[in-house]
């Protein structure tokens, strides 16, 4: 491979096991998604226009949303904090456990507190945090990170996985997934019983009833909340929508596009503090609405990005992503919609990810499969003009000088009088031609014979 | 100094303000996200039983079968709501507390709680705070009995949402717990219950 792009190296240098796994992983998800649609809706397209459309209203209203989920929250008896910045939010979170006296979280997994590292700045304070969903409780076993949004340990395999069960003393090694996962739950139950304080994220956020919204399969976040007495719900400024109605719409797209179940297991609806009467559960709710640079984004001329739903569908189909795994992406969120959110989220760091961008053949299926219908394509060009625009070295390795192409093709003497000399290119050794780009092109291709020319003629004659 | 609240209110409205115009709410009729039903059925109650299996939840509606049920999981010893403890005494050779210990969360090996509603349009077990005596013992046993009475059995995701009142923890249960983390492959019985069951109290 010639390319000098930092995601074309890491692609280049996954070992077959890892390629395998996300490849596959992949592939299986898109399968089922495109299988799940299909049965269930004549035109899933309809739904996920209109759910776009419902996103992109609230993100173009929300200061009003954003007032109005406030003061729903707190009218259940919800305490709302704001966070404008990474140093905030994980602040708020440290001054909520120590006000209620917590040493130990329970969490459920949040693409937001991988953002913003949480988990390691509240270890440093001397605070211990158990990741429960089964692939993140593995990620941090291991000292890894997510390498999908949905399924975060698909690079891993069951070989792997049984070595750091044994190395951690959760019993002898054993591969067999399903023991795999009696002894996570087993471990895991005695960590939300012996913990004091559960945070979780947000799938979505009704602005009318305030309630969050909670997406999972494995019902972590549901013992999260059940064992302990205080809840914090770290979420981001973008993940409100206007009515609980609206919910149903989206609940419908999210487990069908993101793994091709109807519904998510566990849906989960929470606008605050438990019922007196009831005897489990949190007696205190507090919410983190998180900025982050999200305001950045919204400003910017890719604010459709902020749609994103999380739910993966992007990223199985992508061709780039089946081949290069989310870790070649070098940040948070992988796939299409990190080539987009990534680089917009680094703030002034954009150029050390302004390559991102380019990790496309602007095929379209992400935007053809996502279910809030954001032009991925679109953004992603916008976002490549940008990366030109400010000189972004990351964006440029690899790339030949295309001022003479340019020049050629602005000039439309120069354009046809080229296409007339085209037939000369047959009869002369391309190979041999010591330009760096052409060299490289033409190390694993073969260019075709010259046979154009004749559309102009043709045109002009034609009866 | 500004507040973060004020910081963010500010960078929103700075956002939005350039802006020459802004998407209008599309108006859209519930029957949109409404699925095409995967037969026919006579009643939501037997639509509500082909969707539970569909989800691999499991379908009940006599006690002696379910005893057959939970004995055959090696399942007679478990936690059930107070009030409903006088219809599931009968239960044979089956004992339940109804009052939930947590210091016997391995040893209850099912929890029967109410359920506040069913979907029948995609097998849904609804628990609302409210009804739900212990969300503990609906979470943690490995079987999870959930009653649902037949009149509150609703066709459709949005009359689910029509009840939901100013309840401040809902569930819906499609199915049993489950995690494909490893490798792809399907394993139920994760952190809650590895066998939903919804029993049908006509």
């Amino acid at each position: 491979m010639k390319s000098k792009q930092k995601i074309d190296l890491v692609a280049r240098d996954l070992t077959n096991e890892v390629h395998e796994a996300n490849f596959i992983g992949a592939k299986m998800k898109s399968e089922r998604r495109y299988a799940a649609l299909g049965r269930d809706y004549a035109d899933p397209d309809k739904l996920r226009e209109t759910a776009g459309l419902v996103k992109q209203h609230t993100l173009e209203h929300l200061d009003k949303y954003l007032e109005q989920a406030e003061a729903s929250f707190e009218r259940n008896g919800a305490k709302v904090h704001f966070a404008f910045d990474e140093d905030t939010a994980k602040k708020t979170v440290l001054n909520i456990m120590n006000e209620h006296g917590c040493k130990s979280m329970v969490k459920s997994k949040s693409m937001l507190t991988e953002e913003l590292e949480l988990l390691h700045y509240l270890e440093d304070q001397g605070k211990e945090v158990i990741e429960t969903d089964l692939g993140e409780f593995i990620l941090q076993i291991d000292n890894d990170h997510p390498s999908h949004i949905v399924t975060p340990i698909v690079h891993k395999n069951r070989r792997g996985i049984a070595k750091s069960f044994e190395r951690e003393g959760l019993g002898d090694y054993n591969d067999d997934p399903e023991t795999i996962t009696r002894r996570a739950r087993a471990h895991l139950r005695q960590k939300y019983l012996d913990a004091d304080i559960g945070l979780t994220g947000a799938n979505f956020v009704s602005a009318e009833s305030g309630r969050i919204v909670l997406v999972t399969n494995e019902g972590n976040a549901r013992f999260c909340m059940a064992a302990n007495k205080v809840h914090i719900a770290i979420v981001g400024i973008e993940k409100i929508v206007p009515t609980d109605q609206d919910l149903g719409l989206f609940l419908n797209l999210i487990g069908r596009s993101g793994t091709g179940q109807q519904l998510t297991v566990y849906n989960q609806f929470i606008g605050g503090p438990k019922l007196k009467d009831q005897p489990n559960g949190p007696e205190h709710m507090h919410v983190i609405f998180v900025d982050n640079r999200r305001t950045e984004v919204l400003a910017s001329d890719c604010r459709e990005i902020l749609r994103c739903i999380r739910c993966g569908a992007c990223l199985n189909v992508c061709p780039i992503y089946r081949q290069s795994g989310g870790h070649a992406y070098r940040s948070v969120y992988p796939g299409p919609v990190g080539a987009v959110l990534s680089p917009l989220l680094a703030g002034n760091r954009f150029p050390e990810l302004a390559d991102l961008p380019k990790a496309s053949s602007l095929c379209g299926a992400c935007n053809e499969v996502c279910p809030v219908n954001i032009p991925i394509p679109d953004l992603l060009l916008r976002l490549r003009d940008k990366a030109k625009r400010e000189g972004a070295k990351e964006a440029m390795k690899g790339t030949p000088n295309l001022a003479m192409w340019a020049t050629m093709c602005s000039q439309p003497t120069m354009w046809k009088a080229a296409l007339t000399m085209g037939h000369t290119m047959n009869h002369i050794p391309t190979q041999l031609i010591p330009h760096p780009s052409a060299m490289s092109w033409q190390g694993t291709r073969k260019l075709p014979k010259f046979e154009g020319g004749e559309f102009r003629k043709w045109f002009k004659n034609r009866k | 100094m500004s507040s973060d609240r004020e910081k963010i209110f500010s960078a929103i409205r700075a956002a939005l303000d350039p802006l020459p115009k802004r998407t209008a709410k599309p108006e859209w009729k519930r029957k949109l996200i409404v699925c095409n039903p995967s037969g026919e059925f006579s009643s939501l109650k037997e639509q509500l039983a082909d969707k539970l299996v569909f989800a691999s939840s499991r379908y009940c509606d006599s006690f002696d079968q379910l005893a057959e049920t939970l004995k055959a999981e090696n399942s007679t010893f478990g936690y059930c709501d107070p009030e409903l403890a006088p219809l599931f005494e009968k239960l044979d050779g089956i004992t339940f507390e109804t009052e939930y210990d947590v210091a016997k969360v391995n040893e209850y090996t099912f929890g029967i709680t109410k359920a506040s509603a069913a979907i029948a349009e995609s097998g849904t077990i609804v628990l609302k705070d409210g009804d739900t005596s212990s969300r503990m013992g609906a979470l943690t046993p490995w079987i999870h009995i959930a009653a649902i009475k037949e009149s509150d059995i609703v066709a459709t995701i949005p009359e689910a949402i029509d009840r939901f009142g100013d309840d401040p923890s809902i569930v819906f249960c499609t199915g049993p717990s489950k995690t494909a983390d490893v490798e792809g492959i399907l394993i139920e019985g994760v952190h809650g219950p590895g066998i939903q069951i919804g029993f049908i109290l006509s």
